[in-house]
């Protein structure tokens, strides 16, 4: 076991499958020469040339689709897009061709991409910089969507991510980055489907995905404290969901709380109430809740920002609210 | 390229104006549905590229993919016309196995990796799959099929930088028929003349008639020697023209019939058909009865295929969205 940073065990996983099969490469702005914006490919340029680690011009739909096209001759390409919100320029390439193309192909042809990418709020990046955009890539025929929430996942998940035949999208954070875990050092995966109960508990469900998944877990410290039994549930897929195991903690614990970064409508939250409602409606003892961010771009200054993004006290206050304390 | 080949050259071509005219009957009769966009008249542009590039060696064959008006560049590399019209059936035999229909037409085994209803999309896919050759160090090259009005994407600039500055073993061939949809060129073109904008990349790029697949085929000859000898990208730009609309809704009436009556009478089925009688290949008789025996085969083999094939299960809707047999190792789920 080693301490491991998320962009550490990136970097590893990274390293361990451009190793282990020569059709794997990586490719986006600034990973080669620069090294990665976060690190994740730092010293890969240096050990697999500039034919495997590809720096990219700013032409994120046409790169991304070059990786697509690449991906169509066997190749695996690991496609980085430095922010969230610059993979919306590269929807088409994604959306109408990688996640389209296996159905209309009939089945023939695979476009096994991995594409990488932070999605959320840091520190006062404004509005360009700080989207989540979780639940667009979610609602999307074709793709398979995971949630890292630390290190352990983040190596495991990208490692089985390039394995799989399906086109993934792994969202991760510019928050967690930094943040370290334990993790083997003997080479593992972690799979792209089912949700994991991260904490136990028995009063409350409190589901999140990402980074969410952390303010649920610092709620659940307070709760504790307040005498409430909190589960923590990391649904770590969003596509396909495990649909299952959101039962099954619901069934337990009778209560629930959704937390998510993005913006309500048409959201995440909102799929996953509408899974309680459909699979296990008569198990709720309460109304549930939705945690989430406020319905704007996000704001430059600090004190909104703060206010726009929700925080481990907001799912603290909500968690309450569930339990009939406030 | 000896007279039996021309014959066959020539056969094809026509195989593939009935194929077109016959799909056209059936979409009235509402055989086919969705859109339908029709080739007829560039027949000479990819029947003569495809003609020179590697074809007819299954997976060992170039890359070839296009846009949606895409049956007869799919018939060429290799895919079955019968699969095709099939597949314009919507039927589980079709090319696709109904899930594509007429804009969405691939066979993997010959490397026909499809047509896209997004103009500007295959250019990063072509480049992509030039990567791939690049990479594996195969000598397959990339084609990729479009016309002008693809151009003003903006896949079409970024994908021109990348494959120069990677080198990639990619031939763009534009299909410039002069219209993107309904607009013609001076109305939406800065540059009409479409491999002038090459410059701006520093690929190599010519213009040729695309209505004598004699010449079609000597420059494509050129411009794949090029790309498969590893000097990079090559823009290579056919005039051409489309006799029918855009697509079965157009009623062309952004054209006039003084233009279309100029592009008649260089009908790239006539030119050829004229050079191989003056040679003296063909007799005039022949021709009539080689049309005869194409129709056949269309009604006979191809659409009796298409009309007696079965429709995909709907228990299947499903199938094909991701990997169907997927390896638990890497997809789990976590807890089972």
């Amino acid at each position: 076991m080693a301490e491991t940073a998320y962009w550490e065990a990136i970097r590893r996983a990274h390293d361990e499958e451009m190793a282990n099969d020569k059709l794997v490469i990586a490719m986006g702005e600034d990973i080669g020469v620069a090294g990665g914006t976060y690190k994740a490919t730092s010293g890969l340029f240096e050990k697999y040339g500039a034919e495997r680690i590809i720096d990219t011009p700013i032409s994120e739909n046409s790169y991304t689709g070059i990786g697509i096209g690449a991906s169509m001759t066997g190749m695996r390409p690991i496609i980085e897009i430095m922010s969230i919100n610059f993979a919306l320029l590269a929807l088409d390439t994604l959306i109408n061709a990688a996640a389209k193309i296996r159905y209309m192909s009939g089945g023939q042809i695979a476009c096994p991409i991995v594409m990488r990418t932070p999605g959320g709020t840091a520190h006062q990046l404004a509005a360009q910089h700080s989207a989540r955009l979780a639940r667009m890539f979610m609602s999307t025929s074709g793709l398979r969507v995971v949630t890292p929430r630390g290190p352990l996942d983040a190596y495991g998940m990208l490692k089985s991510a390039v394995r799989s035949n399906d086109p993934v999208i792994i969202i991760e954070h510019e928050q967690m980055y930094n943040l370290k875990e334990d993790i083997p050092d003997e080479e593992f995966f972690r799979p792209l489907e089912g949700a994991e109960v991260v904490r136990e508990g028995s009063d409350i469900t409190l589901i999140g995905y990402n980074y969410s998944v952390h303010l649920c877990l610092q709620a659940a410290q307070r709760l504790e404290a307040d005498g409430i039994s909190a589960e923590v549930l990391d649904l770590r897929a969003l596509k396909p969901l495990d649909r299952e195991s959101i039962r099954k903690s619901v069934e337990k614990t009778h209560r629930v709380l959704v937390a998510e970064e993005d913006e309500a409508p048409v959201g995440v939250g909102a799929e996953i109430m509408a899974v309680i409602t459909e699979d296990c409606f008569y198990a709720l003892d309460a109304q549930p809740v939705r945690i989430h961010a406020a319905d704007v771009p996000v704001p430059y200054n600090a004190k909104l920002e703060k206010a726009a993004i929700p925080s481990a006290d907001d799912v603290y206050h909500g968690a309450l609210k569930v339990m009939g304390k406030i | 390229m000896n007279d039996a080949d021309k014959k066959c050259l020539l056969r094809e071509m026509i195989f593939y104006r009935r194929f077109e005219d016959r799909t056209f009957e059936a979409y009235m009769e509402r055989k086919i549905g969705g859109f339908l966009h029709l080739y007829t008249g560039q027949e000479a542009v990819a029947t003569g590229v495809l003609e020179v590039a590697r074809t007819g060696q299954g997976t060992d064959n170039d890359y070839v993919i296009t846009g949606y008006r895409d049956h007869v560049h799919a018939i060429k590399t290799g895919a079955p016309a019968r699969e095709v019209m099939a597949e314009l059936y919507g039927k589980e035999t079709g090319s696709s196995k109904g899930r594509g229909g007429s804009m969405h037409i691939f066979d993997a085994s010959q490397n026909f990796m499809g047509g896209y209803a997004l103009v500007g999309q295959p250019f990063p896919l072509a480049a992509g799959l030039a990567m791939g050759c690049k990479h594996k160090g195969t000598d397959q090259i990339a084609i990729c099929f479009l016309g002008d009005g693809a151009n003003n994407q903006g896949t079409f600039h970024e994908t021109m930088n990348m494959a120069k500055i990677w080198n990639l073993p990619v031939l763009f061939v534009c299909e410039n028929n002069q219209y993107a949809i309904g607009t013609h060129i001076d109305r939406s073109t800065a540059v009409v003349d479409q491999y002038k904008r090459m410059c701006a990349y520093d690929i190599e790029a010519s213009q040729h008639d695309g209505m004598d697949i004699d010449v079609v085929m000597e420059a494509s000859k050129k411009a794949i020697d090029f790309v498969r000898s590893g000097k990079g990208p090559y823009f290579i730009e056919f005039m051409t023209y489309r006799y029918r609309g855009h697509s079965m809704s157009d009623a062309k009436g952004y054209r006039t019939k003084e233009e279309e009556a100029e592009w008649h009478k260089r009908d790239p089925i006539k030119i050829y058909t004229d050079r191989l009688i003056k040679a003296g290949i063909i007799k005039a008789a022949d021709i009539k009865a080689m049309e005869k025996e194409i129709d056949d085969e269309i009604e006979n083999d191809i659409i009796k295929f298409a009309e007696e094939s079965p429709e995909p299960k709907v228990e299947e809707l499903t199938k094909y969205v991701l990997d169907d047999n997927p390896d638990p190792r890497w997809v789990g789920p976590l807890h089972k």
